[in-house]
């Protein structure tokens, strides 16, 4: 457009009068509007006769300046005097941001609403167990009405199709081990308890570690999500009204496919973990692959995979409950969506980490050293 | 000076523009994979004129709002904003039209993390960014207003806004630039008949101001007897008819005389009529006292 409106002063028989002139429009009228803002002096007529074309951020601009300093509008034209109008009548004072407390207000405010959150919170997943055992027991009592599509369909996208993901990092896992594990064992000249440190490890510990934290990020985060825009979209409400409970449809086909699905991922996770050790072991050890997997029977008591395969269930549960909870406490915005989400994927690694410290010292305490 | 002003042509819109139609659509066709909405549709849009566009469920008016606005890409044809074919127009291009209209999605559209007032700032910020926060501000205070809201609905979020009154908000954002050019959909569904007639008469109340084109989606028969210039009707894949609703009724589609004398639509007719008569009449009574007190 290039062209902007700009004011001259005029006085004339002791009134002062501005002169406005150009396009008053939203894209021109920046630098108009803040030279007349910091006018200063007396000002007793504006006179708009040579400003058009106009549109109401012009006619706001003009109305705000003569409003201000008490002066008078004049040589409107029948259009701009229409659109002054209009504007003058939707004058407001109200805030446009909501009310914020002092800083030194607002953080105790925040902690202590931190602290009723927790609580409430404690509260609520308590709730949310009960309302999942409850749901649980009369999907089994109504078994006809059992959902067992999805329990299949959750079942399938659990477990089969994270079955590369997971093998290929367990596979690279096991090959880490065996090789730094040997590089360190060398140094008794003991690279042959490389098989020891890859089996024992694997089936009691990393198998399954790794492979929760791969479904932590990969379902309890799809769950959260699902839920939670389900939520948004009163799916979950409409659930309800028909007598449908969302907890029996969509929250326990999840929990039962993670419970189902973890020790079999565990298993396999572990599986190929050994693997990638007796491939490293064959390449760099010299100790020949199917050596490797012979000694894997010797040495590997049957109680490491017992421990391994009886922490699985747990944590598939960890996950699937902190995702469809946190889902379930989605409202509001989509902003929610993606703060739930995270914060069940946080939440059910922390989880699954502290109750494995707990399993450990719990079966090293048992005699399953 | 106000005579040589009254003579002088507005050129509000798009500077080298002052043409009689700021939409023109030729040949448009648009299809889903094989399914196909529209087939070779024409319409023109009149310079400030509040066109109703109606049609059954499923006959593409969205598709064909969201083909004007760029939103959906069109398999053929051409379509005119401002007299600039805007198909397949580089994105830069298209730019100098978009700050010309305004769009008041079916939901709002609001965006939920955004305040209302905030949300009015958005498009102002994005074309100009060099506007004084504090004028922002007080744009976003009259704006809201304009829009019919309460000046305390400007600290709002979305989420603790009514269904009419987020409709309001977004009619608030979609004016924020001053558009010359309103694309409305389906503005009034979900009102209830006080609010919907209240939103009616804001939105001619708007046109009439600020000089609007406005492109209206609507399946409410009220508003388009209340408020509508002329009514666009799509069904087999084409626009088979525009005219005032008079205009309509003197053709013999079967639809047009199904939706038009349905008994929906006689009952918004006479109540428009009603209304009318009632003005009418206090018409004649103030001119009577006005008589009686001369």
């Amino acid at each position: 457009m290039g062209e902007v409106p700009v004011y001259n002063i005029e006085g004339e028989g002791g009134r002062i009068r501005v002169v406005i002139a150009g396009p008053l429009l939203v894209s021109t009228i920046a630098a108009l509007d803040r030279d007349l803002r910091d006018y200063e002096s007396e000002v007793h007529e504006v006179d708009i006769s040579a400003a058009w074309p106009m549109d109401t951020v012009g006619a706001w601009v003009v109305h705000r300046f003569a409003e201000t300093r008490c002066a008078e509008v004049i040589g409107a034209s029948e259009d701009a005097m229409v659109l002054l109008e209009a504007v003058a009548g939707a004058e407001s004072s109200a805030d446009i941001a909501p009310q914020r407390l002092k800083i030194r207000l607002r953080v105790p405010e925040h902690v202590g609403a931190k602290v009723y959150e927790f609580a409430a919170g404690t509260k609520h997943l308590v709730g949310f167990l009960g309302s999942i055992i409850v749901a649980l027991g009369s999907s089994l009592f109504h078994w006809r009405r059992f959902p067992i599509r999805a329990l299949v369909h959750q079942m399938e996208l659990v477990g089969v199709t994270s079955l590369p993901i997971i093998g290929l990092m367990s596979f690279l896992i096991g090959i880490v081990i065996a090789q730094q594990g040997a590089v360190q064992l060398a140094q008794f000249g003991a690279e042959t308890l490389t098989v020891n440190l890859v089996g024992r490890i694997t089936l009691r510990e990393l198998g399954v570690l790794m492979t929760a934290i791969m479904v932590a990020g990969r379902s309890g985060s799809a769950f959260a999500a699902q839920i939670g825009t389900m939520k948004l979209t009163e799916e979950i409400d409409a659930m309800r009204t028909i007598g449908v409970s969302p907890a029996e449809v969509l929250v326990v086909p999840r929990i039962l496919a993670a419970v189902l699905m973890m020790p079999l991922l565990g298993f396999f996770a572990s599986c190929l973990a050994i693997l990638g050790g007796a491939t490293i072991a064959d390449l760099m050890l010299d100790i020949p692959f199917l050596t490797f997997l012979a000694r894997i029977q010797e040495v590997v008591p049957l109680y490491d995979f017992y421990v391994g395969m009886a922490k699985a269930p747990v944590f598939g549960l960890i996950v699937a409950l902190s995702g469809c909870y946190q889902g379930m406490q989605v409202s509001g915005n989509a902003e929610e969506v993606g703060l739930r989400t995270t914060r069940a994927v946080v939440q059910a690694i922390f989880m699954v980490i502290v109750l494995d410290a707990f399993f450990a010292v719990f079966f090293t305490e048992i005699g399953w050293a | 000076m106000s005579e040589a002003l009254d003579t002088y042509e507005p050129e509000r819109a798009v500077p080298d523009y002052d043409a009689e139609y700021p939409i023109r659509i030729r040949g448009l066709t648009n299809a889903f994979g094989d399914f196909v909405v529209h087939d070779r549709l024409d319409l023109d849009v009149r310079r400030g004129e509040i066109l109703g566009v109606v049609g059954g469920s499923g006959t593409g008016k969205s598709v064909l709002m969201r083909a004007i606005i760029g939103l959906q890409i069109p398999r053929e044809g051409s379509i005119e904003v401002f007299g600039r074919n805007i198909t397949n127009a580089e994105p830069d291009e298209v730019i100098g039209v978009r700050n010309h209209w305004g769009v008041l999605f079916q939901g709002g559209a609001l965006f939920s993390t955004l305040t209302v007032a905030e949300n009015v700032q958005v498009p102002l910020k994005q074309f100009y960014p060099d506007l004084d926060q504090v004028l922002l501000d007080e744009i976003a205070r009259y704006k809201t207003v304009l829009s019919g809201l309460p000046p305390e609905a400007a600290s709002k979020y979305p989420s603790e806004l009514s269904g009419g009154m987020k409709k309001r908000a977004g009619l608030a954002r979609a004016l924020a630039l001053d558009p010359q050019l309103l694309f409305l959909d389906e503005p009034t569904a979900g009102l209830d008949p006080i609010g919907a007639a209240k939103f009616d008469e804001l939105t001619r109340d708007l046109t009439d101001t600020l000089g609007l084109t406005v492109f209206l989606i609507t399946h409410d028969l009220d508003t388009l007897y209340a408020i509508c210039d002329r009514v666009a009707v799509l069904a087999d894949k084409k626009v088979i008819a525009v005219g005032t609703i008079p205009e309509l009724l003197e053709t013999d589609h079967p639809w047009i005389q199904e939706y038009f004398n349905g008994p929906r639509s006689r009952a918004a007719q006479a109540s428009r009529e009603r209304s009318r008569a009632k003005d009418a009449d206090v018409a004649s009574a103030m001119d009577k006292t006005g008589d009686s007190g001369a």
